[in-house]
C-alpha cells in the first residue's frame, strides 16, 4: 500500500470508487467505504442487517452503493436466517451485518445455525471503537470469542487497512472446501480511519488447503467394494447439495442401479420420483430408507456425516455394512463410524472419478450384481409407502400431512419450500416431492425454530421468480414473523403455511407417546379455544394478506388463492387437528431396527425377511 | 506415561487469539489438556505450541483432525516419547535450615539441577527434565517442605536432523 497515489477527488462516490477500484488504482477512503467497495468487489448483491452504534460508520456509504441493496430486517436473527435462506437458495454467500453488542449477539442462532448445516454466511458486525475494547463499553461483546466455537472461522479488525484482505479472506474461507459461517468484527475506529482501497488484495491462507481431489487408491478401493457388494446402499447427505453434485450423482445412480437414500439435508438431491430413490432415512424416515441402511452390505456414503438423527443407536447402526465414505472435511470421516474406506475430496470430483473406476471396472467385467437387493428394496418401499391416517374423531378437520402435500403438488418442483422444526417440517420432507437440489431449506442440524420466514425472505430475495412457501409451524411462526414487516416493505411476496395445532407440535407428539400424555407447556392457545394471537388479523396488522382454511374440502382452494397473490407476503392459517403424529418414527437413543410405522406398530415383515427386523418388546423404554 | 497421553507438536500462525482458539477447541470438544506450552520458533510468523492430551487412539485422531481445521493451524504432528527430547522446567521454593541445607544441596547435585535463589530459610531450585525426573526430584525434596512450586507445560522436539517447522513452511 506504499505506493498509494492520492486520490483525485476527496469525496469519492463509492461507484466511481469502484471504477477505480476495477483499474486497480488505491485510493483515499475510510475504512467504512473501503468494507462497502470490498463488498462491491465480491459482488454482493444484498446484504440483510440492522445498524446501531459501532455499525453507524459502515451504514453511510452503504446508502450511495449502487450495487449493494440493503434490506432491514427487524432483528437481527432475521437477517442471520435471511442471509441462510440466500446462500441455501442459491449457493452463493449470503450476508447480513449488525451492530455490536446485542447485534451481534443476536446474529449468534443463525451463525450456529449455518456452522451446523455448512451454510457459506459471511456476518459483519461493528465493535466499539479498540481503545474501549475489553473495558465493558456500552454495547460491547466479544462476538469473536463467543462466535469462536460455532464459525468456520472468524475476524477481530481494529486496522482499517486490513479491511479488503479480512473481507476476501472471509468470503474465500465461506465459500471453500466445507462450507460454512464467518464472522468479521470490525472496531468502530477502524470504520472511521483512512485507509487505501485497492483491489483485489493479497492474501496468504497456508493453514487452509481444503483437499479437493480424492486419492486414487481410495477411489479404485471404493469402486471394488462397489462391485463385490450385493446390497449397496447410496447414502446421500447434503454435501452433494451443497458441492452441486446433483447431476453427476444421477449420472452414477443410473450407471450402477444401486438404490438410493436421501438424508433430510440432502432431499431433492436426488429426484424423489427416481425409481431408486427409497426416500428419507432416520428417525422420521421411510421404512425403506431405514431398513435398506439397515440390511446394507456397502453403505456409499456421499456428504453425510452419520448424524444421530440418522444412525439412531450407533452401534447397532447398519451392522453389515461396509462404509465408504466421502467428504470434504477430514474431520467427518470416521467421526462416529468407522470408515472402510475414506475418501477426503470434493464430492462432485469424488461421484467423477467414481464413475470413471466403477466403468473401469464393468468393462473388465467386474459388474456389481444388485438385481435381488434392488427388487427387495423396491418391495418394502411399495409395501411400506409414506402414508398417514386422521386420528379418531378427527376424520372431519384438517391432516396436517395433507395441507402439506397439497402445497407440494399445487405449487410444483420449481418452487422453493422452507420449514422450521419439528412436525411440520418433517412432514414437510416427507409428503413434499422434491425434484431438484436447493428446493428444500429447513435447519437440520441445529433445529432452529423460526428459521422459516427469514430464510424463505432470504431465498425470495435471491430468486425472485420463484415462488418461494415457508411451511412454518404455529410455534416456530411466532419466534420470528416480525420479518413481515420486512418482506412487506421490501417488496418480498413470500407465502406462509402455518400448520398450525395450537401446539408445539413434536414435544406434544414426544410427550404422547413418552411422557404419558402430560402436555407440560406445549399448548400454544392459537386455535384451541382460542386463536392468541389470531394469524389472520396478524397477516392483515403487517399489510399481508390473510387467509384461514379450517377445512379439508377448502384446503385446495385456499393453496391456489394463496397461488394468486404475488404482490405482497400471504400467511394462511391452515388450523390442522393436534393429535396427528410424524411416523414412521424410530425412538430416541435405539437401533433404527425398532422402526414404527404407527404407534406400538411395527413393520409386518415377510416370513423370509431375517429376524433382525422384527420389533423388540418396549422399544422406546418406556415401560409400557 | 500412561498409554492414552499423546504429545502434539502444533504450528500455529503467530497471531492473535490462536490460543483462545486451540483451548475453545478442546474444551468444546471434551478434550482433556494435560499439559500446554507456547512460545515462538525460528520463524516469526510462526509460533509453536507443545500440547499433551490425554485420550485414546481414536478420539486422538478427531482432536488431531479438527486441530488442522482451524485455519491458523499450519500443522500438526504426533511426537512419541522415544523419537523425540521432551522436557518440562520446573521451580521450587524449599525450606531449609542449617541442618537441612547441605542435604538439599546434595540432592540438587544428584539431579543435576541448580540454586536459583537462595535466602536465609529457603532455597529457589530450578530443575529441567522430563516427566519422571520432575517427579522423583519432587518426591526427594518434598520432605524437606515445599513453601511453593511453579511448573511448566512440556516442551518438545524431535529427535535427529529433520525439522517440521520447515516443513510446515515448505508445503505452506
Amino acid at each position: 500500500m506504499s505506493d498509494a497515489k492520492p486520490a483525485p477527488s476527496p469525496a469519492p462516490s463509492p461507484s466511481r470508487l469502484a471504477e477505480q477500484a476495477k483499474a486497480k488504482v488505491p485510493t483515499q477512503v475510510t475504512g467504512a467505504q473501503s468494507l462497502v467497495l470490498s463488498l462491491e468487489a465480491m459482488e454482493v448483491d444484498t446484504v440483510f442487517g440492522i445498524p446501531g452504534g459501532a455499525i453507524l460508520p459502515a451504514y453511510d456509504p452503504l446508502l450511495d452503493s449502487v450495487k449493494v441493496r440493503h434490506i432491514l430486517v427487524r432483528h437481527e436473527q432475521g437477517a442471520g436466517h435471511a442471509a441462510e435462506g440466500y446462500a441455501s437458495a442459491t449457493g452463493k454467500v449470503g450476508v447480513c451485518m449488525a451492530t455490536s453488542g446485542p447485534g451481534a449477539t443476536n446474529l449468534v442462532t443463525a451463525i450456529a445455525d449455518a456452522y451446523m448445516d455448512s451454510v457459506p454466511i459471511v456476518a459483519i458486525t461493528g465493535q466499539v471503537a479498540s481503545a474501549a475494547i475489553g473495558t465493558d463499553a456500552f454495547q460491547e461483546a466479544d462476538i469473536r470469542g463467543i462466535t469462536m466455537p460455532i464459525t468456520k472461522h472468524n475476524y477481530l479488525v481494529t486496522d482499517a487497512d486490513q479491511i479488503p484482505r479480512v473481507i476476501a479472506e472471509a468470503f474465500h474461507i465461506a465459500s471453500t472446501g466445507r462450507p460454512g459461517p464467518v464472522l468479521v468484527d470490525i472496531s468502530k475506529d477502524a470504520l472511521q480511519a483512512k485507509t487505501t482501497f485497492s483491489w483485489p488484495p493479497k492474501f496468504d491462507l497456508p493453514g487452509y488447503r481444503p483437499v479437493a481431489r480424492p486419492h486414487n487408491k481410495q477411489i479404485r478401493e471404493a469402486a471394488r467394494l462397489i462391485a463385490q457388494a450385493k446390497k449397496p446402499v447410496f447414502y446421500v447427505g447434503g454435501g452433494v447439495i451443497r458441492g452441486n453434485a446433483s447431476d453427476a450423482l444421477r449420472e452414477f445412480v443410473e450407471l450402477t442401479q444401486i438404490p438410493v437414500v436421501t438424508t433430510l439435508m440432502a432431499r431433492g438431491a436426488v429426484p424423489d420420483s427416481h425409481p431408486l430413490h427409497l426416500g428419507m432415512p432416520g428417525m422420521h424416515g421411510s421404512v425403506a430408507a431405514v431398513t435398506a441402511l439397515q440390511k446394507s452390505d456397502l453403505l456409499i456414503t456421499l456428504g453425510a456425516r452419520f448424524d444421530d438423527r440418522v444412525t439412531g443407536q450407533l452401534a447397532t447402526f447398519a451392522p453389515e455394512a461396509k462404509v465408504i465414505h466421502a467428504d470434504i472435511d477430514p474431520a467427518e470421516i470416521s467421526k462416529n463410524r468407522n470408515a472402510d474406506v475414506p475418501i477426503v475430496g470434493d464430492v462432485l470430483e469424488v461421484i467423477s472419478e467414481l464413475i470413471k473406476a466403477v466403468t473401469a471396472d464393468r468393462e473388465a467385467g467386474a459388474v456389481g450384481d444388485y438385481d435381488a437387493w434392488r427388487e427387495q428394496t423396491a418391495g418394502w418401499k411399495a409395501t411400506f409407502p409414506l402414508g398417514y391416517t386422521s386420528p379418531e374423531g378427527e376424520e372431519d378437520s384438517v391432516s396436517p400431512q395433507y395441507v402439506i402435500e397439497r402445497i407440494g403438488a399445487i405449487s410444483g418442483p420449481e418452487s422453493v419450500y422452507v420449514a422450521g422444526v419439528g412436525q411440520h417440517q418433517m412432514w414437510a420432507a416427507q409428503f413434499v416431492q422434491y425434484e431438484r437440489p436447493n428446493a428444500w431449506l429447513n435447519s437440520g442440524g441445529l433445529g432452529t425454530m423460526g428459521y422459516a420466514v427469514p430464510a424463505a425472505m432470504g431465498a425470495k430475495v435471491a430468486q425472485p421468480d420463484r415462488v418461494v412457501w415457508a411451511i412454518d409451524g404455529d410455534g416456530c411462526f411466532q419466534m420470528t414473523n416480525q420479518e413481515l414487516a420486512t418482506c412487506v416493505i421490501n417488496n418480498i411476496p413470500i407465502k406462509v403455511a402455518i400448520i398450525n395445532n395450537s401446539s408445539l407440535g413434536m414435544v406434544r407428539q414426544w410427550q404422547s407417546l413418552f411422557y404419558d400424555k402430560r402436555y407440560s407447556n406445549t399448548d400454544l392457545h392459537t386455535s384451541v379455544g382460542s386463536r392468541i394471537p389470531d394469524f389472520v388479523k396478524l397477516a392483515d396488522a403487517y399489510g399481508c394478506v390473510g387467509l384461514r382454511c379450517e377445512r379439508p374440502e377448502d384446503v385446495d382452494a385456499t393453496i391456489k388463492k394463496a397461488m394468486e397473490i404475488n404482490d405482497v407476503p400471504v400467511i394462511v392459517d391452515f388450523v390442522v387437528h393436534r393429535d396427528a403424529m410424524v411416523w414412521p418414527m424410530v425412538p430416541a437413543g435405539v437401533s433404527n431396527d425398532a422402526i414404527q410405522v404407527a404407534k406400538d406398530t411395527a413393520p409386518q415383515w415377510d416370513r423370509e425377511e431375517d429376524e433382525a427386523t422384527e420389533q423388540p418388546e418396549d422399544a422406546d423404554k418406556d415401560g409400557k | 506415561m500412561a498409554m492414552s497421553k499423546h504429545t502434539l507438536s502444533v504450528l500455529v500462525e503467530n497471531k492473535p487469539g490462536v490460543l483462545a482458539r486451540i483451548a475453545a477447541l478442546f474444551s468444546r470438544r471434551g478434550f482433556n489438556i494435560d499439559s500446554l506450552a507456547v512460545g515462538p520458533t525460528e520463524h516469526p510468523e510462526i509460533s509453536r505450541m507443545t500440547v499433551v492430551v490425554d485420550v485414546d487412539a481414536l478420539p486422538l485422531e478427531q482432536v488431531t483432525k479438527q486441530l488442522n481445521k482451524l485455519i491458523e493451524v499450519l500443522k500438526v504432528v504426533e511426537l512419541e516419547p522415544t523419537a523425540s527430547v521432551q522436557r518440562e522446567i520446573l521451580l521450587v521454593k524449599v525450606r531449609t535450615d542449617v541442618h537441612s541445607r547441605s542435604h538439599v544441596l546434595e540432592t540438587v547435585q544428584l539431579f543435576r539441577a541448580k540454586v536459583v535463589d537462595v535466602a536465609s530459610d529457603t532455597l529457589t531450585i530450578e530443575v529441567t527434565g522430563n516427566r519422571d525426573k520432575l517427579a522423583a526430584f519432587l518426591e526427594v525434596i518434598e520432605p524437606f517442605g515445599v513453601k511453593e512450586l511453579v511448573q511448566s507445560g512440556m516442551v518438545a522436539i524431535g529427535r535427529g536432523t529433520r525439522s517440521i517447522t520447515d516443513r510446515a513452511l515448505r508445503t505452506a
